[in-house]
């Protein structure tokens, strides 16, 4: 929409509409400044009503570099009010909790850079408490993240994130594109999520241009978006598996994610899916060749997958640690606005795909899978279950596949807009915010992972917990590092 | 206990021969090591230059691809009028030497110098810790799923182990960001020596497509002294297992 039909608030307005629309069940999908001039910046916050299928945009103009923070109301806002003043040096006052993200220097005024990985952490004191620090480079093929357990013996009191180890500066360098660089920061933000986070670009730019993707290539995208959310659910399922000892469960997943990356690299030549969305469409068409090879190897998929994940839910060992481990409770992850699976197996009811929908999403649904225990069971669960119906999806639109073109040819963007768009990745909520110059280039492009929301869960479901069970509720969640240090 | 072993059965045995046998299948849209067909370009042309994300095709004289550089992505094959670029399927890329992976004229070879000496201390047995620096987690899963039943890595005894000091070599993925140098540079030091640096994957070699940003270092060899360039974005797993086999001297 255009930014002139959007009217500006009041400091004081803004806040108070956001903190009472969050209090009324309203989701902050994204808080976050805009320079508008050299010292005057713009806040925008997003909020979504998934029910009323809502997305409202709303900003205010700061005078000054400072405003009331809302974290202690609006638990939501905790991260992004750090992320607006590590980026622009505008400071929430009152902020309980304010600590660099992902430090770096400031953007815009000048507020001087901490060092990586020194800040003030939480401390416990007392007889027999202490302390556990882990990573940078920790455990084994996986991102650097920095963890700090306050522990008593085996216990766990809390868990501090710190992250930003992985941050290569992606949303300094958007404003003045798009370029022919920007897709590939995008197929790089999440390398897991490369599909999506290309699909929540391409559609932001194709709603800049007014252009729409036709109706083949909708399909087609549908089809690598659910390949990448059933490749990961079966590493995942296989990688906790592992961290319980099972090994029978850990070969097979494995070797079955590795057959369904291998589906995706069949549509486009590569296993993550990098060239296959472009703006306007897809690269690749598929013939009935390849519709039928594709068919075939989901049906091995299926049958292999069901017989290696059912070995989980009947095996009383496995079950035993999953079931009661990194208990969320609903009213948590309400709380700090959790999404996607991990919201999922909550019991929060909450998909993009259903709620705001786009492309085939609009024509086929997906049944949301929710769990209820909000434990490792409750995500493990609940990917199976997501599995299988994306297979069905899959299965169902290749089958039915429309015909004719796959790329429209996308015009320059309009100036002076502003877009939303969201995808349910397979781990959650992906938020791009797009605003255009008055010469259609991008003068703010903000990225909100799902991993953004979701780390403070994790931490949250680690209290109380043994420290040994970490490494199962860390899997359990499968948060991205880099989508999150951007 | 009945259903784990009728599992068992169903799953059957997934080990693939190679590289005694042939290398499993790649897909018919897979971008391997690309070609350049000097005698068709177009005179004062520089399409492919220009269409390019990484900067990692160039010209002098005649055009040069760095294929440490290059996302494959496929815009400058598609950008030739002439046809005069294009993506082979061939998967054998890596290189000893940064300077081997630039693409001028002449044949594709394999560009891996055998090493007698990398041979004799690891060719049994080697060990490497992964360090993702900035990696986006596709280089990473790429080289997990080397460990996994149908790779299985661990048949010519690499491994991929927990602590660096229990390691022979870094695998490093990613531009390396400015927040990760300390913990890479410490990482290193605390591998015992003689010891190997691995670069995987452009982000590692070049800094991909983060190249030049100021947050990052433009990949491991500006820190460190790499051992094997492994070029792709991500690179495939047979990509991988191929420059460490003929890293070991199993395979030449």
């Amino acid at each position: 929409m255009s930014v002139k039909d959007i009217s500006s608030m009041a400091r004081d307005n803004f806040f108070e509409f956001v903190t009472e629309a969050v209090e009324c069940g309203l989701r902050l999908s994204a808080l976050f400044a805009q320079p508008v001039n050299k010292d005057q910046v713009r806040l925008w916050a997003i909020l979504c009503h998934d029910g009323k299928s809502l997305i409202l945009p709303l900003y205010t103009d700061l005078k000054e570099p400072w405003y009331p923070s809302i974290t202690s109301r609006c638990a939501q806002a905790h991260l992004f009010e750090r992320e607006i003043f590590e980026q622009w040096g505008v400071k929430p006052e009152g902020h309980p909790w304010l600590k660099p993200i992902r430090f770096h220097s400031s953007y815009g005024a000048a507020v001087s850079q901490s060092e990586i990985g020194v800040a003030d952490f939480f401390r416990m004191a007392g007889e027999e408490i202490h302390e556990v620090a882990v990573g940078p480079v920790h455990a084994g093929v996986i991102e650097p993240g920095h963890f700090r357990f306050q522990c008593h013996g085996e216990d766990v009191f809390h868990l501090e994130i710190s992250l930003g180890y992985q941050h290569r500066g992606v949303e300094r360098v958007m404003p003045g594109g798009p370029d022919k660089r920007s897709i590939h920061y995008m197929e790089t933000l999440a390398g897991d999520t490369t599909i999506g986070h290309a699909l929540a670009y391409c559609e932001a730019v194709e709603a800049l241009s007014e252009v729409q993707a036709p109706a083949r290539a909708q399909v087609l995208r549908g089809i690598g978006l659910e390949l990448e959310r059933i490749a990961n659910h079966t590493g995942d399922l296989g990688a906790l598996a592992g961290d319980v000892g099972y090994l029978p469960t850990l070969s097979y997943c494995g070797r079955i994610r590795g057959d369904v990356l291998n589906m995706t690299a069949l549509l486009c030549g590569n296993r993550f899916g990098r060239g296959l969305i472009r703006p306007g469409g897809v690269s690749f068409d598929v013939d009935k060749a390849m519709c039928d090879d594709l068919l075939r190897r989901l049906e091995a998929v299926e049958t292999d997958l069901s017989t290696a994940v059912r070995l989980l839910w009947n095996t009383s060992s496995v079950m035993a640690r999953f079931e009661g481990t990194g208990t969320l409770s609903r009213d948590i992850c309400d709380k700090i606005g959790m999404v996607g699976l991990a919201a999922r197996s909550c019991g929060a009811d909450r998909d993009i795909r259903r709620d705001m929908p786009l492309g085939i999403f609009q024509l086929a649904q997906i049944p949301v899978s929710t769990g209820r225990s909000g434990d490792v069971f409750a995500r493990a669960y609940v990917r199976w279950l997501e599995i299988q119906r994306s297979i069905a999806f899959i299965r169902e639109q290749l089958n039915s596949l429309p015909e004719r073109s796959v790329r429209s040819t996308v015009r320059p963007l309009n100036s002076d807009r502003l877009t939303v768009s969201l995808v349910e990745g397979w781990r959650g909520e992906i938020c791009h915010v797009a605003l255009t110059d008055d010469r259609g280039k991008f003068v703010r492009y903000k990225v909100v992972d799902p991993s953004f929301h979701n780390w403070f869960g994790l931490a949250y479901a680690m209290r109380d917990q043994q420290i040994s069970d970490f490494p199962l509720c860390n899997k359990s969640f499968n948060l991205s590092y880099c989508g999150h240090d951007l | 206990m009945l259903n784990v072993l009728w599992a068992r059965l169903k799953q059957k045995h997934r080990t693939m021969d190679y590289p005694d046998g042939p290398p499993p299948p790649l897909p018919d849209r897979f971008a391997g090591c690309p070609v350049i067909a000097h005698d068709q370009c177009a005179a004062g042309c520089s399409l492919c230059v220009e269409v390019c994300p990484t900067e990692a095709i160039s010209m002098d004289y005649a055009v040069k691809m760095d294929i440490g550089a290059c996302l494959f992505c496929g815009e400058c094959a598609a950008a030739c009028p002439n046809r005069a670029i294009w993506f082979t399927h061939e998967y054998s890329m890596a290189a000893t030497r940064r300077e081997d992976l630039i693409i001028g004229t002449g044949p594709v070879t394999p560009k891996q110098a055998p090493n007698a000496k990398i041979g004799r201390l690891f060719g049994r047995s080697l060990k490497l810790r992964q360090v993702s620096a900035g990696g986006c987690n596709a280089c990473e899963a790429d080289t997990n799923v080397l460990s996994t039943i149908a790779w299985d890595l661990g048949r010519f005894g690499i491994e991929f182990v927990a602590s660096p000091r229990h390691a022979d070599g870094l695998l490093v993925t990613g531009p390396v960001p400015e927040n990760m140098r300390i913990a890479l540079l410490k990482t290193y030091e605390a591998v015992p020596a003689p010891k190997l640096v691995i670069a995987a994957g452009a982000c590692a070699i070049s800094g991909g497509p983060y190249k030049d940003h100021e947050e990052v270092n433009n990949g491991v060899g500006n820190l460190l002294p790499v051992d094997l360039h492994i070029p792709g974005c991500p690179p495939h797993p047979l990509t991988i297992m191929d420059g460490l086999l003929r890293l070991i001297g199993r395979i030449s």
